[in-house]
């Protein structure tokens, strides 16, 4: 309940942030905090020194430029599940954002924070994949952006690297035809099995969070279902999807029941965005 | 090393030096006195600490003192208006809304947000927006329905 | 019309509602210190050694304590519900050479700030030397498992019976119809969402101990804090129950921490506070249940039961807690015999240590565990002869006109009615309609699998009679005081040695008081949780205290009308005896103009002017009450639930009670009270879990990963009552405060079962979760 002391500093921009991460070993960066305070507080995460973002108000919003939606690290989960910009143009973050945790939690805690801490029980990486979002990252030097596809690298892991900042999320635009389903654990609201569809028309995709380590790409079980697969076929393309990852296995669900939840809320997304679209 | 923070809490402006660590939750406990919002779990997941800040309702045990600086916050101390409770704390009472009391106050500024953003909210809504709020004592049945009566009652 | 009865707003309330309530943590001495207790992250190892060298360097911290320093005063934590033949294996304040479960406290830090006291705490570096644990409460009776304590072999707390298992055994011979059950109660963590706190001040120069603390009983914790753990005489000590934010049973038991602090306060003169973490309070909080059972019923060729046999092994964690031992046998053995008429039972309880927090009661303590186990054994019998839950259950209920009727296990039933509250609730639910949805749903295959189960419970509540209490095993006597001063202008305080802690006793206890004298109810102010203002007293626990502590009122209440009577006899001229006290008046009966208002009668008693003949002045009577049952709230609820087919995730869409808790003081907080009971029976039965590992790890340590009930899981409860009054107390009461933890867990299950019923499941257990009901359907 109480952390481990530590060195305080609040950014005033992004290159004092940079300034500030390149002069501190062992430093983290502080966004709401909602992902890391807790660890800190069961001082599992003992940082010597904290940077303070969250007055960066470039960092912050949602802006729609020429066809991408751009979202600021810092925007908080209520900013994206009320941002009218998100809901007429990517509608998926925001819907996915309106299941995360509580509303305490959603007006505090920050897009960037979530990603960036990648708890694969997060709603957001599957939502991020489904989208083939692009995320930027800065370093003192020069800037960069990852696709959402390659940003999880593994358990609470990012390609975020020290010394680095992320900056904002770009997202494409999708028509309607969008959704997120969730089977919540039980004690801690988090995903189980996450699954996050998107069929507009231009994308037919399909990613899960929750099940592995990392964000589950199964956008050919997405092609399948568009292409009019029975149950069975879309199935056999989730377990395809899900080859190859240790799947996450806990009190609440095993790795088999896992595979089996992906293959119910998979097809759930999936049959949502249809009929949101 | 101490950091100066201005926090507006209760429409009060308090001036003070904070250790870093300090989380919001014990500056408005220990600091200020503030001994109305309490302590229930330390994974943000029992609500009992939450309070309103820039009028939306946040836990006050996971953000730090300093992340308050600047910000406006509202306690369960500062809701009442002098003698005249507020119609959530009369509906808490008038619906037996509460028994043991120590989750009440962050269910009632839990409850503040809520209808702060939806003025009339049906059961799914208040239950939902209430998810993150835990209550041992009442089953959340009265407290639904006080948060039933507080938003028929404005 | 007076005020029982009344759905008075509680008197408690404003000060919660406002902030200004304040509980253990919020209070603050001059100079106070914080006291943060290291502990064992093994659940079984010995301690090789402890270096407090680095931990003593961290500025702000001002003492550190180990088992060393402590056994001056450290006679530990001793047990106070003895059973004959009982190991009771010491249990030290701070562990010693060894630790035996995962939060076992071996050191105490104390600095000038709670963050500071935590980073010492993490310089301590204790040398630890790993050994086995047994987790398991069955297990831990196997030949070869890790011993617990030197001192009680084979991991044998006690072994423990009652009934007439030859009886059983021909029962069981002859009948018609069998079965059987195998299950798990599954261990819980009481979660009071108040951690366990204490505030120890030590005045060096009275050498009188002041301590406030999280307590649902403070007598009783100052006796076995003095007697046992301290070593100050009782009367130099004063505990303090500020609000108290929920119990549940977890804050009746004594636990080394609130000694600790104490001691702490003794050795240093200062003020001394602990306060647990969540983490650390779902480490040493006493855990609930944790029974694996194997039970038998048998039914003649009608359906009528003719016997039920049950073996328990009931974990009692790593030191047997406060009233740990009374748990899984007064508590639970007694209770076999559920609401029905069965002329043989027999039950044996073997109560085992394991590596793990202690268990001890937790709501309900014992009779949701016996409930569980009759009402599923009710739902078998209904299959194996045919005539389903509801028909197997009426054939059974022990008739209305059979009370009192004497079990077979020891209890003697005061009044029921369990017929009426089932049919009631088979009203409200619209039972044949269910049925009717079910059906049809079974027959297309579509929507979710719809169940509906029944648990018609009995509890034993209001915890008493002394004597009887003494025989079984109990270190005390379970009567309750009552103490009522009225003041020369006629208004009253009370002085109850209940203690509540939510139950809203202010209001309820008010309410007692203002109908027996007439008054209004804001001219009663009740004052309790404070050794130092009232009458010893035993505390609230066991839906005792309307039963128990209301009836000491009513009885000291009645002893200061009885006393007003004479006096008011003796101002209107009349003989004693024809003086009747009715509507907060005295009159002479037959002529009500002859009449003296109480107020009059009260001055008078104060003036002292003219009294009577050997009548005293003043106004203020004290009673001890020791009831001569307990009594036995009933009732029936049913649960209604809907089950996801393709993710096994369970709804309750409807739960319907009917209780019977005999006359009610106050229908809203009686209502309060099954609300929040149900909520969390519904918890044990689909989400709560304690799981350790094989090593003894607990893995639910936090909220993160044990699981409670939130209100967007839950629906509004349907609820409603019969009165069958109470025969033998002055109020008519029986208790309420557990019934809802006692029936919803076998209402729940039984409900799940219910629709799982065409995949030919006999028996699942609780927590019922997604993945053990999607198997259950899958396999």
């Amino acid at each position: 309940m109480y952390p481990a002391p530590f060195d305080y500093y609040r950014a005033d921009s992004i290159d004092h942030a940079l300034e500030l991460l390149g002069a501190h070993d062992d430093a983290k960066v502080l966004a709401g905090g909602h992902s890391l305070l807790p660890m800190m507080k069961l001082r599992l995460a003992q940082p010597e020194t904290l940077i303070d973002i969250g007055r960066i108000d470039a960092l912050r919003g949602v802006r729609f430029e020429g066809d991408t939606v751009t979202v600021g690290a810092l925007t908080t989960h209520h900013e994206l599940a009320s941002s009218d910009v998100l809901r007429g143009k990517s509608p998926l973050l925001a819907a996915a954002a309106a299941q995360i945790a509580d509303p305490a939690v959603r007006n505090f805690g920050t897009l960037g924070g979530n990603i960036a801490h990648a708890d694969p029980a997060s709603d957001l990486p599957a939502v991020l994949v489904a989208l083939d979002a692009r995320i930027s990252i800065r370093g003192t030097s020069s800037e960069r952006t990852v696709d959402a596809g390659d940003f999880f690298v593994g358990l609470l892991e990012t390609a975020v690297e020290e010394g680095e900042l992320l900056l904002s999320v770009e997202l494409p635009t999708t028509g309607t035809g969008v959704a997120y389903a969730k089977s919540e654990q039980q004690a801690s609201g988090y995903a189980v099995c996450g699954a996050a569809a998107v069929l507009d028309g231009e994308r037919t995709n399909l990613a899960f969070n929750g099940v592995a380590a990392t964000p589950v790409d199964a956008r050919d079980a997405a092609k399948v279902f568009a292409d009019g697969g029975d149950e069975a076929a879309v199935n056999a393309a989730i377990r395809a999807a899900l080859d190859g990852h240790d799947l996450l296995d806990d009190l609440f669900a095993s790795g088999d029941f896992r595979g089996h939840l992906a293959t119910v809320y998979g097809r759930r997304a999936l049959a949502a965005a249809r009929a949101a679209g | 090393m101490g950091h100066r923070i201005r926090v507006e809490v209760n429409g009060a402006m308090h001036d003070d030096e904070v250790e870093p660590r300090t989380l919001l939750v014990h500056y408005l406990r220990e600091t200020l006195g503030l001994t109305g919002t309490n302590v229930g779990c330390e994974t943000s997941l029992c609500g009992s600490c939450t309070v309103l800040m820039d009028g939306r309702a946040v836990r006050a045990c996971t953000q730090l003192a300093v992340q308050a600086d600047g910000c406006s916050v509202t306690t369960i101390e500062g809701m009442a208006d002098g003698a005249a409770l507020h119609p959530l704390q009369e509906a808490f009472r008038e619906h037996h809304g509460l028994q043991c009391g120590y989750c009440t106050p962050g269910m009632i500024m839990a409850a503040a947000g809520l209808l702060a953003d939806d003025p009339d909210p049906d059961e799914v809504k208040i239950r939902s927006a209430l998810k993150g709020n835990i209550c041992r004592c009442t089953g959340y049945h009265n407290i639904v329905k006080a948060v039933q009566a507080a938003a028929d009652a404005s | 019309m007076g005020a029982l009865g009344q759905s008075v707003r509680r008197v408690e309330d404003h000060a919660l509602i406002t902030g200004r309530g304040l509980y253990t943590d919020d209070l603050v001495r001059p100079g106070v210190l914080h006291a943060v207790v290291v502990r064992s992250p093994f659940a079984h190892a010995t301690i090789a050694s402890i270096d407090l060298d680095a931990a003593r360097d961290v500025p702000g911290v001002v003492a550190i304590y180990t088992a060393d320093d402590l056994c001056d005063a450290d006679k530990g934590v001793p047990t106070a519900w003895l059973l004959p033949e009982l190991k009771t294996p010491a249990h030290p304040l701070l562990a010693r050479d060894r630790v035996r479960y995962v939060g076992d406290g071996v050191a105490v830090v104390v600095a000038t700030d709670r963050y500071i006291a935590r980073d010492a705490a993490e310089q301590v570096f204790v040398d630890y030397e790993p050994l086995d644990a047994v987790v398991d409460p069955k297990g831990a009776t196997a030949e070869g498992a890790p011993q617990v304590h030197d001192d009680a072999p084979g991991n044998l707390a006690f072994d423990w019976q009652l009934g007439d298992e030859d009886k059983v055994r021909s029962a069981f011979a002859s009948a018609t119809h069998r079965a059987e059950i195998t299950l798990r109660n599954n261990r819980l963590i009481p979660h009071a969402i108040e951690p366990r706190a204490a505030l120890a001040e030590f005045d060096p120069s009275t050498e009188e101990l002041t301590i406030w603390m999280t307590t649902q009983n403070p007598h009783v914790h100052r006796l076995l804090m003095t007697l046992a753990s301290i070593g100050l005489p009782e009367h130099k000590v004063r505990i303090v129950a500020p609000e108290v934010g929920g119990g549940f049973g977890s804050k009746i038991h004594h636990y080394p921490d609130e000694a600790i602090a104490a001691w702490c306060s003794m050795k240093l003169g200062k003020p001394v506070k602990w306060v647990a973490t969540r983490s650390e309070t779902n480490q040493t909080d006493a855990h609930g249940r944790d029974h694996v059972s194997h039970a038998e019923i048998a039914l003649d060729a009608d359906g009528k039961i003719v016997g039920l046999r049950c073996t328990t092994w009931a974990g009692m964690g790593s030191y047997l807690s406060t009233f740990a031992p009374a748990v899984p046998t007064y508590l639970y053995g007694t209770l076999l015999s559920g609401q029905y008429d069965i002329p043989a039972i027999h039950v044996r309880t073997y109560g085992t240590f394991t590596h793990t927090t202690p268990v001890d009661a937790y709501r309900g303590a014992g009779r949701p565990e016996a409930t569980f186990v009759v009402e599923r054994l009710l739902d078998l019998a209904g299959k194996v002869t045919g005539l389903g839950p509801v028909e197997v259950r009426r054939r059974n209920f022990v008739p209305p006109d059979a009370f009192p009727y004497a079990t077979q296990v020891a209890l003697e039933y005061d009044s029921g009615n369990y017929e009426g509250a089932l049919q009631k609730a088979l009203e409200i639910a619209g039972h044949d309609e269910l049925r009717a949805e079910q059906a049809r749903r079974r027959e297309n295959g579509e929507g979710k699998l719809l169940g509906i189960g029944f648990s018609c419970f009995i509890e034993a509540c209001g915890l008493a009679p002394s004597q009887v209490a003494g025989a079984l095993g109990a270190q005390a006597g379970l009567w309750e005081s009552a103490k009522v001063r009225v003041h020369p202008s006629g208004t009253v305080t009370v002085f109850s040695g209940s203690s509540g802690h939510g139950q809203g006793h202010k209001t309820t206890f008010a309410q007692v008081v203002a109908d027996r004298l007439g008054i209004d109810v804001g001219q009663v102010d009740v004052i309790q949780g404070d050794t130092e203002k009232v009458p010893f007293g035993m505390g609230t626990y066991g839906s005792r205290s309307a039963a128990v502590g209301g009836s000491a009122l009513a009885t000291a209440v009645d002893k200061v009308i009885a006393k007003g009577r004479r006096i008011a006899a003796h101002m209107l001229e009349a003989n004693e005896d024809d003086i009747v006290f009715e509507d907060g008046s005295f009159h002479v009966e037959g002529v009500p103009a002859k009449s003296k208002a109480w107020g009059d009668v009260v001055l008078a008693a104060y003036l002292a002017h003219d009294l009577p003949d050997a009548v005293e002045p003043g106004l203020e009577e004290t009673a001890f009450y020791d009831p001569a049952n307990f009594t036995y709230p009933f009732g029936t609820h049913i649960a209604v639930v809907e089950i996801d087919r393709d993710t096994g995730e369970v709804e309750v869409a409807r739960y319907i009670s009917v209780d019977d808790v005999g006359n009610v003081i106050n229908p809203m907080i009686v209502e309060g009270q099954v609300h929040g009971g149900i909520a969390q029976g519904i918890g044990q039965a689909l989400w709560e879990q304690a799981v350790y590992d094989d090593q003894g790890q607990l893995l639910t340590s936090t909220m993160l990963d044990y699981a409670l009930p939130r209100a967007h899981r839950l629906p509004s409860f349907e609820t409603d009552r019969t009165v069958t009054p109470c025969p033998h107390n002055p109020l008519g009461v029986k208790g309420v405060g557990e019934a809802g933890t006692i029936a919803s867990p076998a209402a729940v299950t039984n409900a799940v079962l219910d629709a799982l019923e065409p995949f030919g499941i006999d028996h699942l257990d609780m927590p019922l979760t997604p993945e053990k009901v999607w198997r259950a359907m899958n396999r």
